[in-house]
């Protein structure tokens, strides 16, 4: 199959579970009891037959479900527009788009530190296989998998705050919330420690494991056996050869865990009272925020969806195997 | 008939003496089997029930009170034995988990054999949807779900809803792994000879294929199980258990909903987890080693030495290092 096929196949796919999602979206706004006319102008407005029935013409709900309502929505979501926040009475795009960037940050330091740490950790344990790190590394990753996300956070929540005198949840102190950011620079930073940390350990184990197993399989390929036989020590097989290889997996398993880690975020973020998506998330739920929690659902999914995309993109640039076919 | 249990006799003692060598499987056994025990005999191991109050001399009630005033494991704010709650729980949580893991496990199970034994479109269609599962945010989508599901007033238990929505999102796994171990079980001589003779498709599935991959069901079983109750933890933990039949999430969501972390209540918000992570140790200990025993595609890598083509010793030897 050559490249132009693959990346074809693979954008076909993507797109095909976009519009799963859009239909999941769809069904079940639409399955909710309740007319979609009064979500739209809130729950306890008395207003005529008359007028409610202009509504429903004036938002298309007199129209047949599907196609026309169904295009009609994607149309909508395509344009930005989510609708309207019932507990927030702000547009669900805003607040999302507002929220959106501590979320970043928070995943994008934890994916960061979990990674460089997971390769070292993971060469190293590969490396020297059977060994104490080997051990240790396996040990921790176990353990990692079977600690329930949250439940961490409460542990390095409560130690952090009683032991080591951080925040105990928040992004910045209360007393700095109007204050420009360059100024909040360090509380923020003191706020992202515990969070952080907590994201690391859970996405640690995995990246080691891949890594570890990875190397294995790498240094029992025959260009390795080649590059030993011409003489270079262990320490350049392993650096110029089999690290370059077998970084290969990490890529795919930063994109395939995106999913994993948005769910990593919602919880931690509900621990430390974070204010991000993963948070928003959650007190929609609690508030049953209809509008706000399908919007935040749809931006997720999506997100993650083009995120797996961009790999299996960025992936055909970097394996010269696939780039040779 | 008599001789086919004299084998399976047989073959059960061989794998109990592989088994038993395992320590970390027996390990895995011992986590899982206590809390099941816990679980079965909670009327047994405490006096209270999990919504009696505890109170002092004066008759107030007894919130907050550490393991020192009153054992094993101090109150809840309320005044709730914690040690109680912790042991009604592990039905909850237990009972959440076995149901979920096991409607996985049957979906699953239907979909890796029908995929690998007709393949085709049929195969086509469910590799399809295992990748879409794959790429959806699971929680996300479950939360998604169940507040729908919840806002319809369907008047079922929320434990039923969990029990669903977890057992019909977690099949992917299980089927990916039966279909391809049923692709090359179909492709054996006695299967050919099997349908030459003329049996059909159901009995083959009945009799030569299922019987091959029942050992290996049970082994993915276990393991889902600890992912099911991982899930049902964090679910109820946001506010999506039954309050009034609390699992170990939802105790753990009371605990931080009432400040058991500001206050200090360690012996509120501690064992709860402690007990989560003791049954899915407990289960993926247990399930990992069953596959490794069970499982053939997950020998050594052919170029690691002759000494470690068999897999099961590989892993004794590599285990008994790790324990040593």
């Amino acid at each position: 199959m050559s490249r132009r096929d693959y990346l074809l196949r693979k954008l076909g796919f993507s797109l095909m579970t976009v519009v799963i999602v859009l239909v999941i979206n769809f069904v079940l706004f639409r399955i909710l009891p309740g007319d979609p006319v009064r979500a739209v102008i809130g729950r306890n407005v008395r207003i005529s037959p008359e007028v409610q029935q202009a509504l429903r013409v004036q938002f298309g709900l007199d129209k047949p479900v599907f196609p026309d309502q169904f295009l009609d929505t994607v149309g909508q979501w395509a344009r930005g527009n989510l609708g309207i926040s019932w507990s927030l009475r702000r547009p669900v795009k805003d607040i999302l788009l507002a929220k959106l960037v501590n979320t970043v940050i928070l995943i994008g330091l934890g994916q960061i530190f979990a990674i460089v740490l997971g390769v070292v950790l993971g060469l190293l344990a590969g490396w020297k296989r059977k060994s104490a790190v080997d051990v240790s590394a396996l040990t921790f990753s176990l353990i990692a998998w079977a600690v329930p996300t949250f439940w961490l956070g409460i542990i390095l929540l409560a130690a952090g705050s009683s032991w080591l005198g951080l925040p105990t949840g928040g992004i910045v102190s209360p007393a700095n919330v109007s204050k420009p950011l360059y100024a909040v620079l360090p509380d923020l930073g003191r706020h992202l420690i515990l969070p952080t940390l907590t994201l690391t350990i859970l996405y640690l184990g995995e990246y080691m494991l891949i890594m570890r197993s990875s190397i294995l399989e790498v240094l029992g390929e025959d260009y390795i056996l080649t590059a030993k036989a011409k003489g270079m020590s262990q320490w350049q097989v392993l650096m110029r050869h089999g690290l370059k290889n077998a970084m290969l997996p990490i890529v795919t398993l930063i994109a395939l865990n995106l999913g994993f880690t948005v769910s990593g975020a919602i919880y931690i973020e509900t621990v430390f009272s974070y204010d991000g998506l993963g948070k928003l998330f959650q007190d929609a739920l609690t508030k049953q925020d209809y509008p706000l929690l399908q919007g935040a659902f749809l931006l997720l999914a999506v997100s993650v969806i083009l995120a797996n995309m961009s790999a299996d993109v960025l992936y055909t640039y970097l394996d010269p195997r696939v780039k040779a076919n | 008939m008599g001789e086919g249990s004299t084998r399976f006799k047989r073959s059960l003692l061989e794998f109990w003496r592989t088994f038993r060598a395992n320590k970390l499987g027996l390990l895995g056994a011992f986590l899982v089997m206590t809390t099941v025990i816990a679980a079965i005999l909670a009327p047994a191991l405490t006096p209270y029930q999990p919504t009696d109050i505890m109170r002092d001399a004066a008759g107030h009630p007894l919130t907050f009170a550490s393991p020192a005033v009153h054992g094993p494991l101090g109150t809840d704010d309320a005044g709730r034995d914690v040690w109680t709650e912790l042991i009604y729980g592990a039905r909850i949580s237990l009972t959440v988990g076995f149901l979920a893991g096991f409607i996985a496990m049957v979906v699953g199970s239907l979909f890796g054999i029908t995929a690998g034994y007709y393949g085709g479109g049929i195969d086509n269609a469910l590799m399809r949807t295992t990748d879409v599962l794959l790429v959806i945010p699971d929680l996300p989508l479950i939360l998604v779900l169940v507040a729908t599901l919840r806002q319809m007033q369907l008047h079922v238990s929320p434990l039923v809803v969990l029990i669903f929505v977890i057992g019909l999102l977690y099949w992917t796994s299980t089927a990916r792994l039966i279909r391809s171990q049923v692709l090359t079980i179909k492709e054996r001589q006695f299967v050919a000879r099997a349908r030459a003779i003329g049996a059909g498709d159901n009995y083959i599935i009945r009799k030569h294929i299922l019987p091959q991959i029942m050992p290996l069901i049970v082994a993915n079983t276990v393991l889902i199980i600890s992912t099911a109750i991982l899930v049902e933890s964090g679910l109820a933990f946001l506010g999506l258990g039954d309050p009034t039949q609390p699992s170990w999430g939802t105790i753990l969501n009371f605990a931080f909903d009432r400040n058991a972390i500001t206050n200090g209540a360690w012996w509120f918000y501690l064992p709860p987890g402690l007990a989560i992570v003791w049954v899915s140790l407990g289960c993926v200990l247990l399930g990992n080693v069953l596959e490794e025993m069970l499982n053939p595609r997950l020998t050594g890598h052919h170029l690691e030495g002759g000494e470690k083509m068999v897999a099961v010793q590989k892993q004794d030897r590599e285990h008994e290092r790790a324990s040593a």
